[in-house]
């Protein structure tokens, strides 16, 4: 699914406005605990995330995270949208909570990236 | 006291059955192709310098187009936008009622089904497989013509790919051998070292990002450099996170393998068997809300290293040795020193 699918379904806002969103995701995972993202997740999917802080960016980045969705609204502090932009990880805002935007997207064909994905 | 963890826990099957959570390993063995046809677009593969035909022509006009072009369909366009597509069998049917100058418009298929230019080759490659067509028009998002596609077209974008990749991975080889390669030595090691200040989260993964980006400047592929990148990150964020003065973090690379360390002069860990347990914390809440701390650190890196080993004593410090061997097709292909 491209990113810009992504944007329209989750009603999101792309805060950096600089980076290219016309990837390609492939697949999908949602974790607050960046050590699940780390440990139970696949490389070139979007994650969906409650939390701001710039070690989200840096956790995408080691784990091979194409973008990043917070949800519930959620913007960001500056020093997390610099990290994103110099490591390329395009930041979404979405006003939709975590698990309705996870079903939208799954409906619209995002497979589950989580460590067990297999549907 | 000193504890040595074990290589990639043989457990895992039998804790989690078929569910067992998916490696980096499982992940590699998505086919490259599969990958393929979801990064190429469909206006990277398609054939762009198309062969059209107007819908009030005769169809005998659309058969000597195709008998001197050597194609066997064409898009019926009216007015810049299309609306129809022509081919042998639509033919063969005017020919059956013997009405080979009737205009196409009678003959044509009402083309509904269309990909866009923007769209994955794997959107083509479903339609093709639901709709059994042999063809399909490629339009924009103003419904304008913009190129056909065949299977044999993504066959051949496809093949393309692959040997760019292949070229890629040439150049890459040869960059990543060229470093350890002309620098002679009976063993020769390139270090990174990295001072990490116990507190300082906003700069959390700044040293693990830059690990990252030299193993994959030395050549080290996607697989091995998440591996690494990810245990350096638990790494470094357990100094910042537990320690009191902050510590060292350390890369070491070799053409053979990968070794990450970390050194702290404190407080020092207790109880080494505990902190292997899975979800044991000792984080506060202040980390937790952070989405550090839940005690998944340390088995995380087990996961990503082939070996790790770590020595603690209260009041003297921890030292963590994490081992990655290199896979020989990986970083260098030339066998370590001599």
């Amino acid at each position: 699914m491209n990113l810009n699918e992504i944007i329209t379904l989750s009603e999101g806002e792309v805060l950096t406005s600089q980076l290219d969103t016309d990837v390609n995701i492939h697949g999908g995972c949602c974790a607050d605990l960046m050590s699940d993202v780390l440990a139970y997740s696949r490389p070139r999917a979007v994650l969906l995330t409650g939390l701001t802080n710039p070690q989200v960016v840096r956790t995408a980045h080691m784990a091979d995270f194409r973008a990043i969705v917070f949800i519930r609204g959620k913007k960001p502090q500056l020093e997390t949208i610099e990290i994103a932009i110099q490591e390329n990880i395009p930041l979404i805002s979405s006003p939709l909570g975590m698990f309705e935007l996870s079903g939208k997207l799954h409906d619209a064909g995002l497979k589950s990236y989580e460590g067990n994905g297999s549907d | 006291m000193k504890a040595m963890a074990p290589t990639r826990p043989p457990t895992e099957q039998e804790k989690f059955g078929r569910h067992r959570p998916l490696t980096d390993l499982d992940a590699h063995e998505i086919n490259r192709i599969e990958e393929l046809s979801y990064d190429l677009k469909i206006h990277e593969v398609m054939a762009s310098n198309v062969i059209t035909t107007s819908p009030d022509v005769p169809v005998s006009r659309v058969l000597e187009l195709m008998r001197v072009n050597r194609i066997s369909g064409a898009p019926v366009v009216e007015d810049e936008k299309l609306i129809g597509i022509i081919s042998l069998e639509d033919i063969v049917r005017a020919l059956q009622n013997d009405e080979l100058t009737a205009p196409v418009r009678k003959y044509m298929t009402p083309s509904l089904v269309t990909v866009k230019t923007f769209e994955c080759v794997v959107e083509a490659i479903k339609t093709f497989s639901e709709k059994r067509l042999g063809r399909l028009p490629v339009v924009d998002e103003n419904r304008q013509l913009k190129g056909i596609i065949t299977k044999g077209d993504i066959t051949r974008g496809i093949l393309h790919a692959v040997q760019r990749d292949y070229k890629e991975e040439e150049v890459r080889r040869y960059r990543a051998s060229h470093l350890f390669e002309d620098i002679i030595s009976d063993r020769t090691t390139l270090v990174l070292r990295y001072n990490i200040k116990a507190g300082d989260f906003t700069h959390g993964g700044n040293a693990s990002s830059h690990i990252k980006r030299a193993l994959l400047r030395l050549g080290a592929d996607a697989q091995l450099a998440r591996r690494c990148g990810i245990a350096a990150y638990e790494a470094e964020m357990n100094l910042i996170i537990h320690t009191t003065n902050g510590g060292i973090l350390k890369l070491e690379v070799e053409p053979h393998r990968i070794t990450l360390s970390t050194t702290d002069d404190g407080p020092g860990i207790a109880d080494i068997e505990k902190v292997l347990q899975p979800g044991y914390s000792t984080a506060t809440d202040n980390v937790r809300e952070m989405g550090f701390g839940a005690g998944m650190g340390l088995v995380n890196i087990q996961r990503c290293v082939d070996k790790m080993e770590l020595d603690s004593a209260p009041g003297k410090g921890t030292k963590l040795i994490m081992r990655i061997t290199v896979p020989s097709e990986s970083l260098n292909s030339k066998k370590g020193s001599s």
